[in-house]
């Protein structure tokens, strides 16, 4: 078996690992799996209105991915894309509300907007790991909150002592009567389109041009590049920014598309550590993180079909989400037993 | 309100929030210090909190007042278990144990909820009947100043939190086990040549730090909320995990940091009944911890280093 093979492998057997893993959990607590896994097949392709909000809620799924992806070429673990997304958030929606333009700056501003404070928010841990070797994973957890405290506080002023802003106008906003009409009124809006464009922005930042040749190098072997030419540090940032640029824009899509607005929040969104699943899913790479989105977004909501239609908690689904990372993450054992299966079959030949 | 008076009021209210995290901080003190990062605490915590709160419905008519102390008991245990997950997959699996400890903090959260779900019908459980019991300890508490500050309406939880960070200070710096514990996760390679096992080390390390996570959590449920929902850990193990880096993966270094961060928590809660504290802005003292955590990795308030083979998997005869 190729190494090209056992690395898609991985992903795969994980996906089916962690679905069995929770038909096994749904037996032992009572319920039936096969009504579980059909209410949750039923959520995501039941009708057209289903299918048009599990494509609205890939769209975030898909930038949170990206993001955690971007940052992981370059060697980083950006688990701040949770707080990233929540500035971009708050970031589109106040442009969103508190002025109104044309939609043909008025759009382009928010989503600029949310991409800029996401970046900002991924720039300090991106500047502290470049200038004082501080691991960012720490920097960013603390940073995710930092953001969800700070945001709702901003809320609260925003909105004078209320807990969600105005609705937006719709001059900022995503969403668009064709795609509304087409999937029976769900609130499927023109942000896919944009997340689609930033998955092949990022292949070509990757592939195509020094920057990302850099980056992916910076990744592989910081002193390599640096004996090289390159200069680690401006990399090492660059890479939190454009990482966080891209989680500020998952932010957009819930502020400029779904909600059209920010409400203050009492916990994390989970679409940002989501991302991780879906980056790491994806093996990091932008066709992988459309894969990893794909499913894990379906997952999502198709499980809010599930309580209603055969009584299991929606919970289920996290726990499979939860298992699938776990074997991605324990990759090397099934790489091992894929090897072992392979070599085995070779002898009896 | 008198200074004096306002310290009677902040700083039980201070050591009551820090208790839990003491017992987390010092948990990921363990994990860390042999080489094994444990993003995984507050998962680990909820795990606590909901078997906890659970044993506590269940048991409450069987062992009466002695229950808030056996659902610390039960909810070690299934701590431990969970534990040995992230043990199994970031040991013996190689996985990278950030991912790993990411996938216990998911996997906690929803197996709770999950549980509670199927249980009890609705998202959140019932209130326990049987809580951890304030009193004044005797004889102490008659001292003028210290008695007020520390001794009066206190929980036993904070006592045994404050007795398990001296326990662990003592483990780590003045045992045979502490000193292998800390070569593992300073240099596997070099303490595996003198005969130390550096798996079993790390699995043994790691938990401990579920162990104490678990009773952290079920402290936490039992005291300051009382029942178990979403959102009641929120959070609860990353502010541990901050304490320990605050606290320089040091067990005393942690506890000091996790009382900072109890004094900053309660300050949030009760400050608005303080003059001066509330003319400050709350969201000021609710990102106080996380702030100041950045401010001592970046080396503001003295460098902090963690163990150098911290988040690596050992692979033996690998250079």
């Amino acid at each position: 078996m190729s190494n090209r093979v056992t690395n898609l492998l991985v992903p795969i057997v994980s996906v089916v690992l962690g679905l069995i893993v929770g038909a096994i959990i749904m037996l032992v607590s009572g319920y039936s799996p096969i009504e579980g896994y059909a209410a949750l097949w039923n959520g995501i392709f039941g009708d057209l209105y289903t299918v048009g909000e599990t494509l609205r809620q890939i769209t975030p799924y898909l930038l949170a991915g990206l993001a955690v992806a971007f940052a992981f070429r370059s060697g980083l673990f950006n688990i701040g894309v949770e707080g990233q997304l929540i500035v971009g958030w708050f970031a589109a929606a106040y442009v969103g509300v508190a002025v109104e333009l044309p939609k043909i700056i008025h759009l382009p501003l928010a989503i600029l907007a949310a991409a800029v404070a996401g970046a900002l928010w991924g720039f300090v841990p991106g500047l502290l790991k470049a200038k004082f070797r501080v691991h960012e994973v720490i920097v960013t957890i603390m940073m995710n909150y930092i953001a969800l405290h700070v945001t709702n506080a901003l809320i609260r002023t925003v909105s004078e002592g209320g807990d969600r802003t105005e609705r937006i106008f719709t001059s900022a906003s995503l969403r668009s009567e064709f795609l509304e009409n087409l999937t029976e009124f769900s609130r499927l809006h023109m942000g896919l389109l944009l997340a689609l464009i930033m998955v092949g922005v990022m292949w070509f930042i990757l592939e195509k041009t020094t920057l990302g040749f850099e980056l992916k190098a910076v990744g592989f072997n910081q002193h390599a590049s640096e004996y090289a030419g390159m200069n680690v540090n401006k990399n090492i940032i660059m890479a939190m920014v454009i990482s966080g640029a891209f989680a500020g824009l998952a932010g957009a899509m819930e502020a400029l598309g779904t909600f059209e607005y920010v409400s203050s929040k009492g916990g994390f969104t989970g679409i940002g550590f989501d991302g991780i699943a879906v980056a790491l899913l994806g093996m990091n790479t932008p066709l992988g993180v459309i894969f990893g989105a794909t499913l894990f977004g379906s997952l999502k909501y198709g499980a809010l079909n599930m309580p209603n239609a055969a009584g299991i908690p929606i919970e289920i689904v996290e726990i499979v989400i939860a298992v699938i990372i776990f074997f991605v993450a324990s990759g090397y054992i099934i790489r091992l037993l894929l090897l072992r299966a392979a070599g085995k079959k070779k002898e009896a030949k | 309100m008198s200074f004096l008076e306002i310290l009677y009021f902040i700083v039980p209210s201070a050591i009551f929030y820090a208790a839990p995290l003491i017992l987390v901080a010092i948990g990921g003190v363990f994990s860390e210090r042999s080489g094994v990062v444990n993003i995984g605490l507050e998962g680990l915590m909820v795990i606590g909190a909901f078997v906890g709160i659970l044993f506590n419905l269940l048991f409450a008519d069987t062992f009466g007042g002695l229950t808030p102390w056996l659902a610390l008991v039960a909810a070690m245990v299934a701590a431990l278990l969970l534990s040995l997950l992230h043990a199994v997959a970031s040991i013996s699996f190689r996985a990278d144990q950030v991912v790993s400890g990411v996938a216990i903090n998911l996997l906690a959260i929803a197996l709770a909820l999950y549980l509670v779900k199927s249980i009890f019908d609705k998202g959140q459980t019932d209130f326990i009947s049987e809580r951890f019991a304030r009193y004044n300890v005797p004889v102490l508490s008659e001292i003028p100043v210290i008695g007020p500050l520390f001794f009066t309406s206190v929980y036993n939880t904070s006592f045994f939190a404050i007795g398990v960070a001296i326990l662990a200070w003592f483990v780590i710096y003045k045992t045979p086990f502490g000193l292998r514990l800390r070569a593992v996760g300073e240099h596997p390679m070099a303490a595996d040549t003198m005969g130390i096992n550096v798996a079993r080390m790390r699995y043994v390390a790691v938990m401990i730090s579920g162990a104490l996570a678990g009773i952290g959590g079920a402290i936490y449920a039992q005291t300051i909320t009382g029942d178990f929902g979403h959102a009641t850990i929120n959070g609860q193990g990353f502010m541990a995990l901050a304490a320990m880096i605050f606290g320089k993966w040091h067990p005393l270094g942690a506890m000091g940091a996790a009382l900072f961060f109890g004094f900053a928590q309660s300050l949030s809660i009760v400050g608005s009944s303080i003059p001066y504290i509330q003319e400050i802005p709350n969201v000021f003292l609710l990102i106080l911890p996380y702030v100041l955590t950045i401010f001592a990795l970046a080396g503001f308030i003295g460098r902090a280093n963690a163990p150098k083979a911290n988040g690596k998997p050992y692979i033996k005869g690998q250079r």
